[in-house]
């Protein structure tokens, strides 16, 4: 075969900038690089000299689409650290919070960045044309759960409600109520979005994976758990960084991501889904089996039903924790600064996000670490093109090309997170 | 992919930033579909993989110029663009990145980074009016999408965008929420903030901490002096001023005056 090159000089529907070349010689692919040249933002950098107070509200703006995911994983770590954990009402207005950001975030990568791909469309807007109803309820869908980040949050980019130690001030039992009507709503139209994306096309393209989630006794995971693998992984989360390493290559922006001695793994709702499946309501259990999703699920373009389940359980979570809901005391345990180390791990829509944060005695950032999910997927998000692209080296390049994007987006890769820009840059020889 | 369509034609660019204020665009859950019809989304890579080329008759642009690439392609973009709109911190004031502009930038990416000479960059992270001609600025960290849907029905309207420049404060009296500074003592940027988030912050019981940037000729040395006299530390204050809009000239300075 003479040699190939396909560009494409901006992945479209991921969330920043990046590249990726493929470079093959015959049937052999020889390299596959997922290139990140999002600029990068230093925020660990920054962080340093800065109250603890105030990193909730500077790590929200690393990313636009999970700001409560980094809140999460820092309010963990920095409460860690101080000695304190936060019961009760406190933690379920938490856990609803972070409901509404898995339902904003999934829907938005469901309707609007995915499917089109299923769909043979270039953009949802587009698909909004032919399917009007299925674009408006993934809209209203997304709707709902940012309903939810704004009332819990004060507002659904960079919420300005979460502290150290839980709230600025607790959401009165009416502003919740609020809620319950839409949510109702929100999981009929949830399970509408597991049946439809069920029925989507999927190519038979499966892969072993290690999948890494957190897991948690009573729950499935999200703000807290013990970090366990498929492959038989169970620590905690302090343990983080004496069994994953970092790696810093030349094409990327953002740092890679190992299991030490072992290499790639997956994080993610194709993890969470896999490791946690006994954990899920049973309303999304349900509409697994009903659909014929069993475990593991080792098809990384099913990841989209994935999602689809995970807001159905979302959804169903947070209409519990609405009606339930008690009023907290204080809207915020009162924290005393103190000098230490902490450790945050809790499940973005994308994955684990781990932070570690060292104080010193006036309780000012001494050194900060932040390993976002897309870093962590970037090796595996590698590893499944090489496969992709040597067993689809029949189809011409402009198919070839949209199934390498579509593999991509099926990781639904922040690089705003992991640092943006996605270049398409396939080359046979 | 050239099309014939009348309507105006919208980009959508992004520079070193979240997401979060090309996001707001997305998150106009009820009038998304109705932009899409009164104007034809032409390039927006977070949304679509049709990417019509140039020229565009409103180009958004998010993010701030921190890379020798970036400086040359906004100069592009202005190029191709008949009005061109920045959204966010980011593109207004260079965004929470600009904090590498206080301190030696090689430091930073030692810091983050274990091969820093794979890393270009540039030593400021500065405003998209740095650069090129500006035609609207929308504050913000992150914008308001309300706001954002204004600014676009103006363009269209060929009349101004209705954003009230004054100041956070103003916005607290005119929504007749009490006063945190004056009722609790919480020190609050809210005086010298630019409106645009309907007085968030003092509505969740805390202090506004100036996602909107400096408003107009802004009395920072009296606020500060405020914040003094309520017990806040140097650092407070410098820190205060350096967040999302630190580069903005009057809280720069501000800030500046509080350096250890």
């Amino acid at each position: 075969m003479s040699r190939k090159t396909i560009k494409v000089d901006y992945l479209a529907r991921v969330e920043g900038e990046g590249a990726l070349h493929v470079h093959f010689k015959g049937d052999q692919v020889k390299d596959v690089r997922l290139k990140i040249f999002e600029p990068p933002r230093f925020f660990e950098a920054f962080l340093r000299g800065r109250n603890f107070v105030e990193v909730p509200d500077i790590v929200a703006r690393i990313c636009g689409i999970c700001p409560v995911a980094y809140q999460m994983s820092a309010v963990h770590a920095l409460e860690g650290l101080l000695g304190v954990q936060v019961k009760g009402p406190l933690r379920a207005l938490r856990r609803l919070l972070y409901c509404g950001e898995w339902i904003e975030s999934h829907v938005l990568h469901i309707y609007m960045l995915h499917a089109p791909d299923f769909l043979g469309y270039e953009s949802a807007i587009a698909v909004a044309k032919d399917y009007p109803e299925i674009v408006e309820r993934g809209l209203r869908l997304k709707k709902a759960g940012n309903a939810i980040v704004r009332t819990v949050g004060g507002r659904e980019i960079h919420p300005i409600n979460i502290r150290p130690g839980g709230f600025y001030r607790q959401p009165t039992k009416a502003e919740l109520k609020a809620l319950a009507e839409d949510l109702k709503w929100a999981r009929d139209a949830a399970i509408e979005t597991v049946r439809w994306t069920a029925g989507l096309e999927f190519p038979d393209f499966e892969r072993d994976y290690e999948f890494v989630a957190l897991r948690h006794p009573d729950e499935y995971p999200m703000n807290e758990g013990r970090i366990v693998s498929s492959a038989g992984l169970d620590i905690a989360v302090d343990e983080y960084e004496n069994y994953f390493e970092e790696s810093h290559v030349p094409h990327s922006t953002a740092l890679h991501s190992t299991l030490k001695g072992r290499g790639s793994y997956l994080v993610g709702p194709l993890a969470r889904f896999n490791l946690n499946y006994h954990q899920l309501a049973p309303i999304a259990r349900e509409l697994a089996t009903e659909v014929g999703l069993g475990t593991p699920c080792n098809n990384p373009f099913k990841s989209i039903i994935v999602r689809a389940i995970e807001v159905l359980h979302a959804c169903d979570e947070a209409l519990r924790l609405v009606e339930n809901y008690e009023v907290p005391e204080r809207a915020a345990i009162e924290l005393e600064p103190g000098a230490g180390t902490g450790h945050g791990c809790t499940e973005a829509p994308r994955g684990i996000l781990y932070h570690r944060y060292q104080l010193d005695e006036k309780g000012l950032v001494v050194e900060a670490r932040i390993v976002p999910p897309t870093s962590q997927n970037q090796g595996m998000i590698e590893d499944d093109l090489r496969d992709l692209v040597a067993r689809n080296m029949a189809l011409p390049d402009d198919e070839l090309q949209w199934k390498c994007e579509q593999s991509i987006r099926n990781y639904d890769p922040c690089i705003s997170c992991a640092t943006h820009f996605l270049k398409l840059d396939v080359e046979r020889s | 992919m050239a099309t014939h369509s009348k309507r105006p034609k919208l980009a959508v660019w992004k520079f070193a930033s979240c997401d979060g204020c090309q996001l707001s665009l997305l998150d106009c859950e009820d009038e998304l579909l109705a932009v899409s019809e009164a104007v034809e989304i032409a390039y927006f890579a977070e949304a679509s993989r049709a990417m019509q080329k140039g020229p565009y008759d409103i180009s958004l642009v998010e993010g701030s110029i921190t890379t020798p690439h970036d400086a040359e392609r906004i100069h592009q973009i202005r190029r191709s663009s008949r009005v061109l709109i920045t959204i966010g911190a980011c593109a207004t004031a260079g965004g929470i990145q600009a904090l590498r502009n206080f301190k030696n930038v090689k430091e930073f990416t030692r810091t983050v980074y274990a091969h820093p000479e794979y890393i270009d960059t540039l030593k400021t992270s500065t405003p998209i009016s740095h650069h090129v001609k500006v035609d609207f600025e929308l504050r913000g960290c992150p914008i308001n999408k309300a706001q954002l849907l204004e600014v676009i029905e103006a363009l269209l309207h060929g009349r101004k965008p209705n954003t009230p420049a004054h100041s956070v404060c103003m916005e607290c009296k005119l929504a007749g929420t009490v006063c945190v500074m004056v009722a609790h003592g919480t020190p609050c940027l809210g005086p010298v903030t630019h409106a645009g988030c309907d007085a968030l912050c003092p509505r969740y019981n805390r202090g506004c901490f100036g996602c909107y940037g400096p408003k107009e000729s802004p009395n920072t040395h009296a606020l500060a002096a405020e914040w003094q006299r309520l017990g806040a530390q140097l650092r407070t204050i410098r820190h205060a001023f350096r967040n999302f809009n630190a580069w903005a000239e009057e809280f720069r300075k501000e800030s500046e005056k509080h350096e250890p």
